[in-house]
């Protein structure tokens, strides 16, 4: 019997709210199927299960708040032939066989107004948005498929809102919007307040920069992405991600947690990569197994880690489970990151622009495209020489584009 | 395609990395990236859609030519079959 609990999306996460349960009762589920829609001060996320197995009863209603590790159902594992009746019939504690949807929704506060504890049919990125706009799903009408509600639906239940509460003497239409969304970007700052005030009080950080010499991988790339269509052209950030990776192989004490005391090597490679959100804010959600897929992958699945970041419709193993930190600001003409560390990770690299510079070798004077590769490890984890061995492994991996 | 055509695929796309900004209050001399701060995902997302709309390739090499309104334009434009 295996349990499906409230999992951590983020060091800083103490409680979830189960918004939505995507699945019923005796439904057979896979391991990486979406079951649930788990609402943290980061957002809205499509929360997986890590077993193949029958859904039991939920023992949590939508709706309710509930700590990190809760077991929110069961799920049976080990007679995935069983026929899911007689899943059904298995008695859950407390809660005997009455729906646990009709739990009767809290009235009090408008936060808990704003979704409903039924079932309604509601793409999580419309949920966000009714979040984002204070509006309660339970008065909308949908107009999608099966009456399912759709962005456009919010939206127009937001404007009708906000024509019927303003003020006659208020000229400002706009006026309620901002005041809607602030709450959902000053709710974000406290989430990130909070990781980052951990990682300052508690990560003693050192910080090691060097520059690299990007001319030959850039050339390589040029000529590799000439031989692709638009489609298919790779950024040169997808390089030094995957150099990143690999150097990461050579010198794993950097990819890990600092738990209990002591570093946790991580085998898996997971760089959590700092994406802005245009609202505001930041989430750094994980790409799996980095150093294992092709540069074409690599840029197929950080092309797709951003869309979904930013139309919110991130899983929940995304925000949870990267090993390590990538934040790359060179978009924005910065020349040096000097990261804060996520905790309980123990290092972030830091990705500056990519420009020309006057570079020396070999007694003489050339110009070269370069980036400012930087390093903000745990001291508690590892030593500066460590740091610098990363360095000069990414610089080395770098180097052979071909291989990478 | 005229002009205008061309114009709207642009402000189509933009529209669809940047949701909250109106393409029209663009100066055309503008750096398009940096007036909307849009990265470069977002970027070659933009001109992806523009391939798709007016069939135009665009080499690597060539895309700082499509750093402000008008030069996009220009380039669009000067490259339609």
């Amino acid at each position: 019997m295996g349990e499906f609990r409230m999992p951590s999306l983020g060091a800083d996460m103490e409680t979830g709210k189960l918004v939505e349960w995507l699945v019923t009762p005796g439904q057979r589920v896979k391991r990486g199927d979406i079951v649930a829609l788990v609402e943290t001060q980061k957002g809205l996320f499509e929360i997986e299960v890590f077993e193949d197995g029958i859904m039991g009863e939920p023992l949590i209603a939508a709706g309710q708040t509930v700590p990190v590790g809760t077991v929110l159902a069961r799920i049976d594992t080990g007679a995935a032939k069983a026929a899911a009746a007689e899943m059904r019939a298995e008695p859950v504690a407390g809660k005997a066989s009455e729906p646990a949807s009709t739990i009767t929704p809290q009235k009090t506060a408008p936060q808990q107004q704003a979704i409903s504890s039924e079932r309604v049919a509601c793409s999580p990125s419309a949920r966000r948005l009714a979040l984002e706009l204070g509006v309660d799903l339970a008065t909308v009408r949908g107009s999608g498929p099966h009456g399912a509600i759709q962005r456009s639906d919010i939206e127009a239940a937001a404007h009708a809102t906000a024509q019927a509460t303003a003020a006659p003497p208020e000229p400002k239409a706009a006026g309620i919007e901002p005041t809607a969304a602030q709450t959902t970007e000053s709710r974000m700052r406290q989430a990130i307040a909070a990781a980052v005030s951990r990682a300052n009080r508690e990560i003693p950080h050192y910080y090691l920069a060097t520059e690299i010499d990007l001319s030959r991988p850039l050339q390589w790339l040029e000529a590799e992405n000439n031989k692709r269509s638009i489609r298919e052209r790779i950024l040169p950030v997808v390089l030094l991600l995957k150099a990143t990776a690999k150097a990461l192989r050579d010198v794993p004490q950097l990819n890990g947690f600092w738990l209990d005391d002591r570093l946790q090597v991580q085998s898996d490679i997971h760089i959590g990569f700092a994406i802005a959100l245009r609202t505001g804010g930041l989430i750094s959600p994980a790409i799996h197994h980095v150093d294992r897929l092709q540069l074409g992958e690599l840029m197929q699945a950080l092309a797709d880690l951003i869309e979904r970041t930013r139309v919110g419709r991130l899983r929940g193993s995304e925000v949870s489970n990267a090993t390590v930190s990538v934040t790359n600001l060179g978009d924005r003409g910065v020349q040096t990151v000097f990261g804060v560390i996520y905790p309980p990770q123990v290092a972030l690299i830091g990705l500056g622009k990519i420009g020309e510079r006057p570079w020396a070798e070999n007694g003489m004077l050339g110009v070269r495209r370069c980036v400012t590769a930087t390093l903000a490890a745990d001291h508690r984890a590892t030593d500066g020489h460590q740091g610098a061995l990363f360095l000069e492994a990414l610089n080395r991996h770098l180097q052979k584009p071909e291989v990478l | 395609m005229t002009e205008q055509e061309v114009h709207a695929h642009i402000f189509a796309e933009l529209k669809k990395v940047a949701p909250e900004c109106d393409p029209a209050e663009l100066a055309p001399d503008a750096n398009i990236r940096e007036a909307l701060d849009i990265d470069s995902f977002s970027f070659l997302r933009v001109l992806v859609g523009l391939h798709d709309a007016t069939g135009v390739e665009i080499p690597e090499s060539d895309y700082g030519k499509l750093s402000t309104l008008a030069t996009m334009t220009g380039y669009l434009l000067a490259h339609l079959s």
